[in-house]
């Protein structure tokens, strides 16, 4: 036994607790790091210790990260809801965790009563409420579905989705088309000008998107690597989740030649399309969430894990799951973001927290990789350094570096992934999370952008559940 | 292209569309929520004219007039006079023109955990955790280093027994150490952790359950001019029945792996029987000679180990250095009140006075019958730790704060029961940079109010900060008999109470 070189010549030191230690130390020349340890943010001491002894965590934990980051993405279809994930009719899928109508906000109220115009269940929006206040239409969360939506995430059968696969493990995730910015459904804008827009994207832009992409594949060609995407945004200013505009004009790009090529479809109608994706800078978010899907969910249901694999918000309810408790939720009351505003909408005006893209926090970019773009620092009146110190922060709440996602101004270092719930209660950091922020009534639309975390609670439960999951493995 | 015109009220508008100005929207958001904040200012956008934005304005009353592109910025305020107006838009071009100060590089995020600690540092370069947070929270930074491959030193306390033995478990798996928990000594390639003596690095390892007995050991051996390679702590709990010596072990086996020892020593309190034979059994299985240094009835004496150490290395036994205080006339039929700060140096106190003075009370007795309870200052033989983790809660080692004992030492003097008094000093890295400093004036007043020998076990070196000799010659000069070796100073004060052995 050599205990890891530790007889070989002096040590260093890396200290935590009372500093007498560390001056002793120091008096001798002796290489000291002290440690900010302080007592942990929650959690009983006794299911710390669990989790913190619990043999089986280190190697499944290892197991989780290995196969997230194995995971790839490649976008091999375009298919309506009803097709690919059978989303029967009069159901619609939403963002987060299992919400019914009586506790949906604002902006998810609105998005389900345009779901359902749109579908044409009903014929106004008194008729719709009714439908959906009465259970004649089924909720859903996406994530039950291998689906992930923005904002309020609201799919319904007739809309788009992007087909994602793991060539790795053959898994699929799904997501549907993003709409732009402003007045639109994930907001809770369902106005015409809103219908509008859905029918067109219903019409022609999915019809022309899904030939595309089947045609480029039938002619031979690879499916597009989204995930290999999703790598190069960081290099150009983007963190994947508030900010797309880099990610968004490499689809536009990759994309194009095979949108001109479609046949049968008014040139009118093709430029149209490209005019639409090149115009929304969020266009690649809606293909970067389910790539983050893909490879948390192959994380997913492994045994003493305490990594996450699910960040997701309703608008009501803000809800986390950990690969060592499978499909469970542990929820809390979402938190209101933090930010800038559109036009002269204010604080009062923000709903609280929405969206299944924290999902791209949960894979380690978004807020996680804040470092790559400063830009979205601003949002909360902030610097450059206070981006860098919160992707160092991030390292700390992780597991594991992802070479593939590198962070330039890091010095390439890979974005940290794999949030640990153990180290999320010892440090008392919550994670960062980018986020959009929708009107809290329904129908506004988009009002701002900003900052937010989840609440604690969620992983307070979290940690409760696995420590208890640890001692009756 | 502007715009200035009265609307609504009193209130003024000015909505510009610029050309050729282009500023991000993030910088424009900060820029339209600065100018909003300002008094007199009802509503403001300063954005990119694109269409969302322009609808935007609509909505808040300030369309621009005439066609507008995505490629101009519209600004566009409305305020509450004409003076109110002209300051915000001058604001807005303030705004715009602002630079973001450079803050220089990121403050550095400081390391939440032992962790994060570890992660920064070079995989080859040897490395060492130390934790003194909390007990109920050691177990996680602890787990952290075994985690890293690294060996960690736990000085806390309070560390349930069950976590002390996952910990252990844990480490042998990956070959490392857990010193401790409870581990107030080692000494790793000449780096002194806790409290730790200066000593000369030499060929001796020291496996050590006992922190203050590793002192005492390594000190009398750097006296005899033998230096040490390593003192390996394992906590005081690690050869009990329930912990089974897996540190012992572990710590043996490093050593007999390790070029620079050449010999071992086993310094201990009382071990369990088993346990103390499976490490003999263990030791005879390697190749580096392991001598016990463990206390117990039949070998009660740190410095005879430590003797027939030398012996074994053909070393001749010094006298170990002493000051021998007045001549005192022995007080037979005095009590023996021995205030010790080390508890492995209490025991050793206790195991050796017995046999000629029979029971011994204590906080921390040798068996349960003697137990001392709360009254430390109760009458006859007894013996105190002063750091008996019942007596250190709230405050800091007696080695550190010696108000206690110093409060003890006034309520002996004050007794009129005769005694002798018997205390332990130690010196070396993490103890008080002066003790006699704090001591002398005691032993002065106490034996100016009444007669108190007072003989006292000073461990240290020349080499540490206090420096044995100066130390020893303070206590001297206030009638204190000192003695490097706590045998030596045990057996004076039976003699003073004439029960020599």
């Amino acid at each position: 036994m050599s205990l890891g070189n530790l007889l070989s010549g002096p040590p260093s030191i890396v200290a935590a607790g009372v500093d007498v230690f560390s001056d002793a130390l120091r008096a001798q020349g002796a290489e000291v790091a002290d440690v900010d340890w302080r007592p942990p943010g929650f959690g009983d001491p006794a299911d710390l210790a669990a989790l913190a002894l619990d043999s089986r965590r280190a190697a499944a934990n290892r197991t989780a990260v290995e196969r997230l980051l194995a995971a790839g993405s490649v976008l091999v279809d375009v298919r309506p809801a009803r097709e690919v994930i059978g989303l029967a009719d009069r159901t619609l899928l939403h963002s987060g965790p299992p919400l019914t109508w009586e506790a949906a906000s604002g902006p998810m109220r609105g998005a389900l009563v345009g779901a359902c115009l749109f579908e044409g269940w009903a014929a106004d929006v008194e008729e719709a409420e009714i439908l959906l206040s009465t259970g004649a239409v089924t909720l859903d969360p996406c994530h039950h579905h291998r689906t992930v939506g923005p904002m309020a995430g609201v799919t319904s059968p007739s809309m788009w989705m992007w087909c994602l696969e793991d060539p790795v493990t053959g898994g699929q995730a799904f997501c549907n088309l993003n709409e732009g910015l402003g007045k639109v459904l994930r907001m809770g804008a369902f106005n015409e000008e809103v219908q509008v827009r859905l029918r067109w994207m219903r019409d022609v832009l999915g019809p022309v998107l899904s030939k595309a992409v089947r045609g480029s594949i039938d002619a031979g060609n690879d499916p597009l690597d989204v995930k290999a995407v999703l790598a190069q945004m960081l290099q150009m200013g983007d963190e994947g989740h508030n900010r797309n505009r880099a990610g968004s004009l490499m689809a536009l790009r990759e994309l194009s030649p095979s949108i001109v090529a479609v046949e049968g479809v008014p040139s009118s109608d093709i430029a149209a399309v490209l005019k639409f994706i090149g115009g929304n800078e969020h266009f690649f978010l809606n293909l970067g969430m389910p790539t983050a899907k893909l490879a948390l969910d192959a994380a997913r249901d492994v045994p003493g894990s305490t990594m996450l694999t699910v960040m997701s918000r309703n608008g009501t309810e803000f809800g986390i799951q950990t690969a060592g408790t499978g499909d469970r939720w542990f929820t809390g009351p979402a938190n209101t973001p933090v930010g800038l505003f559109l036009g002269d909408y204010g604080p009062d005006d923000a709903n609280p927290d929405i969206g299944d893209s924290a999902i791209m926090e949960t894979y380690g970019i978004g807020g996680f990789a804040m470092a790559a773009a400063p830009a979205i620092v601003r949002f909360v009146g902030g610097t450059v350094p206070d981006a860098l110190a919160t992707t160092e922060r991030m390292y700390q709440l992780t597991l594991t570096e992802n070479p593939a996602m590198a962070i330039p101004i890091m010095g390439f270092r890979g974005s940290p992934t794999g949030i640990d719930v153990l180290k999320v209660a010892r440090t008392g950091w919550l994670p960062q999370i980018n986020t959009g922020m929708a009107g809290r009534v329904a129908g506004t639309g988009q009002v701002g952008a900003g900052l937010v975390q989840p609440p604690q609670q969620c992983f307070e439960q979290a940690l409760a559940a696995l420590a208890e999951e640890a001692r009756t493995a | 292209m502007s715009s200035s015109a009265p609307a609504g009220g009193d209130a003024t508008v000015s909505v510009q569309l610029r050309s050729g100005v282009y500023a991000d929207s993030v910088k424009l958001m900060q820029v339209s929520r600065r100018i909003g904040a300002r008094d007199g200012v009802s509503a403001v956008l300063v954005a990119m004219a694109t269409p969302l934005n322009l609808e935007l304005a609509a909505n808040m009353g300030l369309a621009p007039d005439g066609d507008a592109s995505p490629e101009q910025l519209l600004i566009a305020v409305r305020a509450d006079d004409d003076a109110a107006l002209a300051d915000a838009l001058a604001d807005v071009d303030a705004a715009l023109a602002e630079r973001e100060r450079s803050t220089g590089t990121a403050t550095a995020v400081a390391h939440r955990t032992v962790g994060a600690g570890l992660d920064e540092l070079a995989p080859e370069a040897p490395a060492l955790a130390i934790v003194s947070v909390p007990g109920q929270y050691a177990v996680a930074e602890a787990a952290d280093a075994i985690a890293a491959g690294r060996s960690v030193l736990v000085f806390s306390d309070g560390v349930p027994v069950e976590h002390e033995v996952a910990l252990k478990r844990a480490a042998h798996d990956a070959g490392v150490l857990v010193m401790g928990p409870d581990c107030g000594t080692a000494i790793v390639s000449g780096v002194a952790l806790g409290f730790a003596n200066v000593v000369r690095p030499g060929p001796v390892g020291l496996v050590a359950a006992s922190g203050t007995g590793a002192q005492q050991v390594s000190c009398l051996l750097d006296m005899a001019g033998v230096g040490v390679s390593h003192v390996l702590g394992v906590g005081g709990r690690d050869l009990s029945e329930a912990v089974g010596g897996l540190a012992t072990l572990d710590a043996l086996a490093a050593l007999d792996a390790d070029p620079a020892t050449e010999r071992v020593l086993v310094v201990s309190k009382p071990p369990a029987p088993s346990v103390a034979a499976a490490v003999t059994e263990f030791a005879d299985g390697l190749s580096v000679p392991v001598r016990s240094a463990a206390l117990s009835a039949e070998t009660p004496d740190l410095t005879a180990a430590v003797e027939a150490l030398l012996t074994d290395m053909g070393l001749d036994v010094p006298v170990w250095p002493a000051r021998p205080g007045p001549a005192e006339a022995a007080v037979p039929g005095a009590a023996l009140k021995g205030l010790y700060s080390g508890g492995t140096l209490a025991d050793e106190a206790m195991l050796l006075a017995s046999p000629a003075l029979g029971g011994i009370r204590s906080n921390t007795p040798l068996e349960p019958g003697l137990d001392l309870g709360t009254d430390l200052s109760a009458s006859g033989h007894l013996v105190v730790d002063f750091g008996d983790d019942a007596l250190t809660v709230g405050r800091a080692h007696p080695m550190i704060d010696p108000t206690l004992r110093l409060e003890a030492i006034a309520e002996l003097a004050a007794s009129d029961e005769p005694a002798v008094l018997l205390l332990d000093v130690v010196l070396g890295h993490g103890a008080d940079p002066d003790p006699a400093g704090a001591l002398v004036p005691a032993l002065r007043a106490a034996r100016e109010q009444r007669a108190l020998p007072v003989v006292v076990a000073l461990i240290g070196t020349e080499g540490d900060p206090q420096g044995w000799s100066a130390q020893a010659d303070a206590l001297a000069a206030a009638g204190a008999s000192v003695f490097a070796s706590n045998a030596a100073a045990t057996r004076y004060a039976l003699r003073l109470l004439g029960a020599a052995s």
